[in-house]
């Protein structure tokens, strides 16, 4: 199959897929009916693996290879992270195939890292025949009771007239509400069973509500506090992107002229260069949005969960303020961090109601604040990280050279690691949904699939991957997926030979005692090359640029490795336990 | 605040198999032990209620709750305290059919527990209890000394004095 760019697929698809949901009835066998589901559910392309149990299905994947397109990966914790990419960076349901056993064991990798990351996605396993149920038969594992601590719903069809109606809840679960992964498992007799196949999409469930009611009383409430605030902070999370409520959401900090600081998983929902936004928080945030969050009189979080990472110790988090909590998700509220108001409900429908509620402010004296904090910050840390004087070359100094090649405009994936929390302190986010990296469960290995899946979910953009050389080596093998689909994914390996997030604690917490941190690495650039891929590698300041500028201009897929200092360590940090306010800058 | 209270959990749910280990995974996660579960239909048709009571402090049981509300195929999750609800569980005894005849001492604790005989042969015979926790445990205690066959206790089943407006909940779905 030859590789199509996602939008491609979608224009020509669409108009096919609406006919198929309308309520003709056609008599065909569950497997077709899996592949007709997705393509009525707007499924552009799948990422999947084959094997016995999945066979049917991947049968009817040969016949409507020219509607829907499957790519094949190397692994199928590959399809999962793929999917996850091409979600995090569409907004849409990403889509990934397995077969029963050891097939469906790998999926759950990419599965836990899409319900703590509250990713759309939906995950399809073959199962052993329905009569060998619970025998031990060949390639049968418990893939439902697996998957179930990790999935937000799960479901075994074992008759083929319940597949299209458990597809329909699939996605519709999957993207609603707080989205999240859903994992259906299909035996193979259900697969070959005939039966009169109509396909409705789903429009509710009525145990499940996915979007809480908001109660006006918290909007003035929440109103009432970030009016009075004299110091109030923001921390926004992936719940501003998850919701499309970027514009609520600028408008809101515009209007009551509100510092803004970003988790992770919430950076590029206001572009880098905006003056509201003072930065990333947690254990390698900024300097000024940690330290303050001590000192503000009003907390507003606004789609974030108040992870460890992000909060340090609990005891010492925010104590003086008063906690604004706008939330999807009920039982997020209070689970750390106890609010004085919960406004609950989707961030694009309360930020748009507490818009005219809102006060103009501008905060000049609390911003300077911000200011002369950045300027510790640079003068101890981000000077030497982009604009070093020494030798080596640094992280820092290559995503500069990044964002000045792709203006800031490219989406950067990221494995997990130094690398990460370089990229994620020094990328230019311009753009919306351009950070895609593992932020919940850290998943080593992410990058180069959910590399692939974020350049087909939108191949009008510059996708940079950016991994570490342990991380790059836990699913290197996807660089044959890269050359089978010629997918132009930017792949920089940052190598400084080490497993350097684990060495840089080893060296500030275990006396430097290097328990298998320090790496011997193959040739990166033979191995890239072994896939028919443009490759390149680089030691030396003076040919960065030009090698990132290659990169760029090159029209394939490329790779780029730079050799950087060994023992860097990413600073400013929250050791474990401290507070956010004893964020060290050295 | 910090203080461990007996909580008795009432779980509406839609009829599912996996929605057990689903639910169960709630607890565990935390390490929070289970004193004891029941599953029964409930008020309303095709809607399971489940009972489950469990040890722990207010803050974990309101944050417990949030996790199993959030479950899909979850109805309606609601806690109580003691005081709130009105509960009962269930108990067998089996016991050689001799000792009835044998032991006066028997009859009266029969009598005087409101335990009621559900049936006799010669080999033994089958007494039943509901009631309280305590009430149950004292009668445990009093027929342990004559010697018991078997025994079994069921989960608490509870309802509360406050009404559970399912239905209400499940009318305003269909609009
Ligand atoms: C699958 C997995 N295993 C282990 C870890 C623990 N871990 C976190 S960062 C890290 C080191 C990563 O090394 P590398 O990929 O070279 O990135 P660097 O920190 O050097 O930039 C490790 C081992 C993890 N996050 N994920
Ligand atoms: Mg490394």
């Amino acid at each position: 199959m030859r590789f199509l760019p996602a939008q491609e697929f979608m224009e020509t698809k669409t108009i096919k897929n609406n006919e198929q949901s309308t309520s003709k009835t056609i008599r065909i066998s569950g497997s077709e009916a899996v592949v007709r589901s997705l393509m009525a559910e707007g499924v552009d392309v799948l990422y999947g693996y084959p094997g016995g149990a999945i066979m049917p299905v991947y049968d009817e994947l040969y016949k409507f290879q020219n509607e829907i397109h499957h790519v094949l990966t190397r692994h199928e914790q590959g399809a999962t992270h793929a999917a996850q990419g091409y979600a995090r960076i569409s907004g849409k349901v990403g889509v990934a195939m397995a077969t029963s056993g050891p097939g469906a064991t790998n999926l759950i990798t990419g599965i836990a890292d899409a319900q703590i990351d509250s990713t759309p996605m939906v995950c399809i396993t073959g199962q052993v025949g329905s009569h060998l149920l619970g025998s031990d038969a060949f390639q049968e594992t418990d893939i439902v009771g697996i998957s179930t601590p990790v999935t937000k719903w799960n479901h075994q069809v074992t008759k083929a007239s319940e597949i299209p109606e458990v597809i329909a809840k699939a996605f519709y679960i999957a993207k609603s509400g707080r989205p999240g992964p859903v994992l259906i498992d299909i035996t193979k007799d259900a697969q070959f069973e005939e039966f009169d196949f109509k396909y409705e999409k789903c429009t509710g469930i009525r145990s499940y509500k996915p979007i809480p009611e908001t109660d006006p009383n918290t909007l003035q409430a929440a109103a009432d506090l970030i009016n009075n605030a004299k110091k109030p902070l923001v921390v926004w999370g992936q719940g501003v992107i998850l919701g499309e409520a970027e514009a609520e959401f600028k408008a809101v900090i515009e209007k009551a002229g509100l510092p803004s600081a970003w988790t992770i998983l919430g950076a590029s929902a206001i572009p880098s260069t905006h003056p509201l936004n003072v930065g990333m928080v947690g254990m390698h945030g900024n300097y000024a949005p940690n330290v303050l969050t001590n000192e503000c009189d009003v907390l507003i979080a606004i789609g974030m969960r108040f992870d460890d990472r992000v909060t340090g110790n609990l005891a010492s988090y925010a104590k003086q303020a008063k906690v604004i909590h706008f939330e999807i998700d009920p039982a997020e509220v209070d689970k750390n961090v106890k609010t004085d108001v919960a406004v609950l409900g989707n961030s694009k429908d309360t930020l748009a109601a507490i818009l005219p509620l809102l006060k103009e402010n501008s905060h000049t004296e609390w911003h300077q604040k911000f200011k002369d904090l950045y300027q510790i910050e640079f003068d101890k840390v981000i000077k030497d990280d982009l604009h070093p004087t020494k030798d080596g070359l640094t992280m820092g100094e290559v995503l500069k050279e990044i964002n000045a090649q792709t203006k800031g405009e490219a989406a950067i994936v990221t494995d997990v690691g130094q690398h990460q929390m370089i990229a994620c302190r020094y990328a230019d986010f311009n753009v919306s949904k351009s950070n895609i990296t593992s932020g919940g469960l850290g998943t080593m290995g992410f990058a180069l699939p959910a590399a692939i899946g974020a350049k087909m979910g939108a191949p009008e953009r510059d996708v940079v991957m950016i991994a570490g050389d342990g991380g790059y080596q836990m699913t290197i093998q996807e660089l044959g997926t890269i050359f089978q689909t010629k997918v132009p994914v930017k792949i920089v390996v940052l190598n400084n030979n080490f497993l350097g997030m684990v060495r840089q604690w080893q060296q500030l917490f275990f006396d430097r005692r290097y328990a298998s941190t320090e790496m011997e690495n193959p040739d990166f650039v033979a191995i890239a090359k072994g896939y028919h891929i443009n490759a390149k590698s680089v030691s030396k300041r003076e040919d960065l640029a030009n090698a990132v500028k290659e990169m760029m201009e090159t029209e394939g897929p490329y790779f780029l490795e730079v050799m950087v200092e060994k023992e860097d360590n990413v600073f400013p940090m929250i050791p474990t336990g401290a507070s956010v306010s004893d964020v060290r800058l050295e | 605040m910090s203080e461990n209270k007996l909580y008795t959990v009432s779980i509406y749910t839609e009829n599912n198999i996996g929605l057990l280990n689903r639910i169960s995974a709630i607890f565990q996660r935390r390490h929070i032990n289970i004193e004891s579960i029941n599953s029964s239909i409930s008020e309303i048709e095709n809607v399971s209620k489940w009972t489950i009571v469990v040890k722990l402090t207010e803050d974990q049981m309101k944050k417990i709750i949030g996790q199993i509300e959030k479950q899909v195929e979850v109805i309606k999750a609601y806690y109580h305290t003691e005081e709130e609800t009105i509960y009962q569980e269930s108990c067998l005894f089996k016991i050689k059919s001799d000792l009835l005849f044998e032991e006066r001492q028997i009859q009266n604790i029969i009598k005087e527990s409101n335990a009621r005989i559900v049936t006799v042969n010669k080999e033994f015979f089958v007494l039943e209890k509901s009631g309280r926790r305590s009430e149950i445990e004292l009668l445990h205690r009093e027929l342990s000394a004559f010697g018991i066959l078997q025994f079994t206790r069921s989960g608490r089943i509870a309802v509360t004095k406050t009404p559970m407006e399912i239905t209400k909940m499940l009318e305003a779905f269909n609009y």
